[in-house]
């Protein structure tokens, strides 16, 4: 399993919607068909890729191989973007502190034109 | 109002965008000139960059290193630029060092001035999907991906 194919997984609107009903309790691909405009085969195909992604797991009870969640994968995906979203965020913020002082001093090298001083490009 | 947001795109990259309210050019100088670099681009939590060498210009080097607080901990990024369009885009490869085998990846950024913001787009390529999904892991593993590991410490603390 690898978060590539976590994302590749969440990246279909069926499949996130597979995940939402799931995330209420376990249930049988003739369950999770019900909602959908969609054959049972078309169901069973979105299934598998989750499954194969780690994102959900099938029960042994050998008729209705129940549909559980797994969170594993979801919370290691989640982790992975939030963390690094955290870094960037951080770094951008001091980003624009710099930016506003940097502006200051561009107006301040021209002090004839202090309006338009967005726009000065000159040296 | 400046929202950023990072994700993954395709199954090589990862796409970073943030605006800034700030004409390009200067977005574009904090990006490219070590003077200004050395004030955004460090670690939370005290995370210094001692060394930040910038030859900016392409097949020009950089040089990155940060250190901890406590002076125990670093971490260094050797880049090379690829291509420099000022002020609209810049294209550099970056390695890291401290990895098993030697990782690189190509970072693309590009600046796009609008009504005096500037929207950044930073596309960071890996060389395969299984290196990418080999950071990914190593980032989800330690805390701190080994493509980010300059900002270690931030999150662990979190």
């Amino acid at each position: 399993m690898s978060l590539d194919q976590t994302f590749a997984a969440l990246a279909d609107p069926t499949r996130r919607a597979i995940l939402a009903r799931l995330s209420l309790g376990e249930a049988s691909v003739n369950e999770l068909a019900e909602p959908f405009a969609m054959s049972q085969p078309a169901i069973s195909k979105h299934i598998k890729v989750l499954e194969h992604a780690g994102l959900i797991s099938r029960g042994r009870d050998a008729q209705r191989r129940p549909c559980r969640l797994e969170t594993k994968a979801m919370d290691e995906a989640n982790s992975w973007l939030e963390h690094h979203r955290a870094i960037f965020e951080a770094r951008f913020q001091r980003l624009d502190d710099l930016l506003e002082e940097m502006k200051v001093e561009r107006a301040k090298r021209k002090p004839a034109t202090p309006k338009s001083n967005l726009k000065g490009v000159r040296k | 109002m400046n929202d950023m947001t990072l994700k993954p795109q395709g199954d090589h990259e990862i796409v970073v965008v943030r605006a800034f309210n700030a004409p390009r050019d200067m977005v574009f100088d904090a990006f490219s000139k070590p003077e200004l670099v050395k004030r955004w681009m460090l670690g939370s939590d005290g995370w210094s960059i001692p060394v930040c060498t910038i030859d900016f210009r392409v097949g020009g080097k950089g040089r990155y290193e940060w250190k901890s607080p406590d002076g125990q901990h670093g971490m260094a990024l050797s880049s090379e630029f690829v291509e420099i369009e000022r002020p609209a885009r810049i294209v550099h490869k970056e390695v890291f060092d401290g990895t098993p085998q030697p990782v690189e990846s190509v970072v693309t950024s590009t600046f796009v001035e609008a009504a005096g913001r500037t929207t950044m787009t930073m596309v960071i390529r890996y060389p395969t999907a299984q290196v990418r999904d080999f950071m990914l892991k190593s980032g989800m593993e330690h805390g701190m991906g080994l493509s980010f590991q300059r900002l270690a410490g931030i999150v662990e603390k979190a």
